[in-house]
């Protein structure tokens, strides 16, 4: 059983997802849903700890042996991306209980949770397979599942966004799938680490070049880095509150994770920084990226739609980090994933209680909130200050290795930016606790705190935020081990 | 030289023209159904690079049998029909989620012109949420 962990990840939540279409119940779905996200929590984190003390774990699908046959292969880079994408399935899907019993129509309610798993299981499989074409396959039912989950929001807006996110997101895995076509007709090979040992042999050729070009487009396209994050902000903004909560989450994660995997592992180091230039490619846009982004932000009226730029922006710190070419910018990068999953989770899922009891999420709807619902608002606070950067929280910390990781290359100016932004991040962050703190309340007199199920997971994620926030050890520590196992490559 | 590589690798040609043809209609046209075929057409020229990719000059079909099991034999590769198998069966999904999101789009708006639509939403977007 236990060796099979690799295969039940994705198994568990693949298989429980048509089996909520059979139940047709919506509380029966949601006891499956939870279950499934439940035990791919239990399974990531037996995978993390076992890959930490022994290293790392190949798995060979069917029992072909790789590179002819699928292999999932468990490193400590993709344990951890593991780890986030499931802690949050783990909480957003208790979360989505009562949030969906008031946002969706009783009679989707089980198909909520079908598309819900299937996303799970499609961003699980895309982390820990260890075969290209098998990325391109869970990133289709990942996404596939996603532009269904956003169209169930109740505004009619949801299905423009969602058609949109289709049409970028179709074109950005297509160009995925031509990039892995012309490496495999260049080396014949679709595993991972077989082509990082092949690779190097034919890197002059005009065809890997014109691959990795299909590539970075398709994952920048997938991970919203500017200027390719159009599809993001209204899809965010118009999909239901848990629906939010998990993608802003993850699936930006997974991409980001993607592009890591491919750049670093599969192409290699060397030729992505010293052939291919990727790090002067990526470094303007994810300045660009964090200071607009960071300024647009400030400027929105729907919160929801604040946070979704402002996610574009931490964005653009994950991808700054990765352009510093270093291990202490890889390490930002990496500890950002998690990070961010912490602080944008518990954020969305504060703006879902709040759509919850007063059926709105525009800034002015939400003036003296603070005193009608306490807890939720400080889950906000606790989640803005986490965005902002202020110590004792997680965002601290990552902001801490980005700017480490500035200085170590010298570049200052880049340094002052982030600060910069970290400013802008507190002003659209207060204008939202002014409102709420600081004015009198208008809305209706019978408005009460959030139920205790959206409160729960919400808070869950705060403590989560402020303890790895304190205790930073553990976490930097692997992001530093993965972050020196991307840069060595695979060969090594 | 230039013709010859445009006559030898017609193929690609092929490929190259049904992608920005394909790409060209998804961007320009402004109706949701004929941005779906534009899509559907940019993906059936990768289909198309796949498969031409494993076809080998003068190599037999992939199938052992008398006189051709030889390991010597030159056979095409099967792999990248296998691989475009999964991948048309992706391209089905995708053009069924968007059409179906098509029929919504049209039930809810009234319209499938994309312009329509922006003006309709922007008719709703109080001023200043207009920022996307």
């Amino acid at each position: 059983m236990a060796e099979h962990y690799p295969a039940l990840q994705v198994v568990v939540p693949l298989l429980a997802a048509p089996l909520c279409l059979f139940v047709r119940n919506g509380r029966a779905a949601w006891g499956l849903a939870v279950l499934a996200s439940w035990s791919a929590l239990g399974i990531s984190l037996v995978l993390l700890s076992r890959v930490m003390s022994s290293g790392v774990i190949s798995y060979a699908l069917g029992g072909w042996a790789p590179p002819i046959g699928i292999e999932y292969r468990v490193d400590i880079v993709n344990a951890w991306v593991l780890v986030i994408v499931s802690t949050i399935g783990a909480l957003v899907a208790p979360y989505a209980l009562t949030s969906v019993e008031r946002e969706i129509g009783a009679r989707r309610i089980p198909l909520f949770y079908a598309a819900y798993l299937l996303c799970l299981s499609g961003l699980l499989g895309i982390t820990i397979t260890g075969d290209v074409f098998n990325v391109f396959v869970f990133l289709e039912i990942s996404s596939l599942s996603a532009y269904a989950l956003i169209a169930l929001g109740q505004d009619r807006r949801a299905l423009t966004s969602a058609f949109r996110y289709l049409v970028a997101g179709s074109v950005g895995a297509t160009f995925i799938v031509i990039g892995i076509g012309l490496l495999y007709s260049m080396t014949g090979s679709l595993n991972m680490a077989d082509l990082a040992q092949l690779l190097p042999g034919v890197w002059e050729s005009r065809t890997v070049k014109v691959a990795y070009g299909f590539l970075a487009v398709g994952f920048c396209l997938k991970l919203a880095l500017f200027p390719l994050h159009l599809w993001l902000p209204n899809a965010y903004t118009y999909a239901p509150s848990p629906v939010t909560a998990f993608m802003a989450s993850t699936a930006t994660k997974v991409a980001v994770y993607m592009l890591l995997r491919f750049f670093l592992t599969v192409f290699g180091a060397a030729f992505s920084f010293d052939v291919m230039a990727l790090d002067r490619v990526l470094l303007p846009l994810a300045l660009v990226a964090i200071v607009s982004m960071s300024l647009v932000a400030i400027f929105q009226v729907n919160v929801k739609r604040l946070l979704a730029y402002s996610s574009v922006a931490q964005i653009g710190y994950m991808v700054l980090g990765l352009s510093f070419a270093t291990v202490t910018g890889l390490t930002a990068t990496l500890l950002h994933l998690f990070n961010h999953a912490l602080m944008k989770g518990a954020l969305f899922m504060a703006m879902g209680c709040v759509m919850y009891r007063i059926g709105s999420v525009r800034i002015e709807a939400m003036a003296g909130l603070g005193r009608r619902m306490p807890a939720t608002m400080a889950a906000f606070v606790a989640g803005g200050l986490s965005l902002v950067g202020v110590p004792l929280t997680v965002g601290f910390v990552s902001k801490w290795y980005l700017i480490l990781g500035a200085l170590e290359r010298g570049w200052w100016p880049v340094a002052v930016l982030v600060l910069i932004a970290s400013l802008m991040a507190l002003v659209y962050v207060w204008r939202v606790v002014e409102v709420a703190y600081f004015r009198e309340f208008t809305g209706d007199e019978r408005t009460r705190e959030a139920p205790w199920t959206l409160l729960w997971p919400t808070w869950a994620l705060v403590v989560l935020n402020l303890y790895f926030g304190i205790d930073a050890g553990r976490t930097a520590g692997i992001a530093r081990q993965a972050a020196e196992v991307l840069m060595t490559g695979i060969g090594q | 030289m230039t013709l010859d590589l445009l006559l030898t690798h017609y193929n690609y040609w092929v490929v190259i023209f049904l992608m920005m043809v394909g790409f060209y209609i998804l961007i320009s046209r402004g109706n949701l159904i004929k941005k779906i075929v534009g899509l559907n057409v940019f993906q059936t020229s990768v289909f198309m690079l796949y498969i031409s990719l494993g076809k080998i000059t003068e190599g037999t079909p992939p199938i052992l049998v008398d006189g051709y099991g030889d390991a010597d034999v030159v056979y095409s590769n099967p792999l990248p029909h296998v691989l475009i198998l999964t991948a048309i069966v992706v391209g089905i999904a995708t053009t069924s989620v968007g059409l179906a999101l098509a029929v919504r789009i049209k039930e809810a708006y009234g319209t499938l012109e994309e312009d329509e639509i922006t003006g309709i939403e922007a008719g709703i977007e109080p001023a200043g949420e207009a920022g996307g």
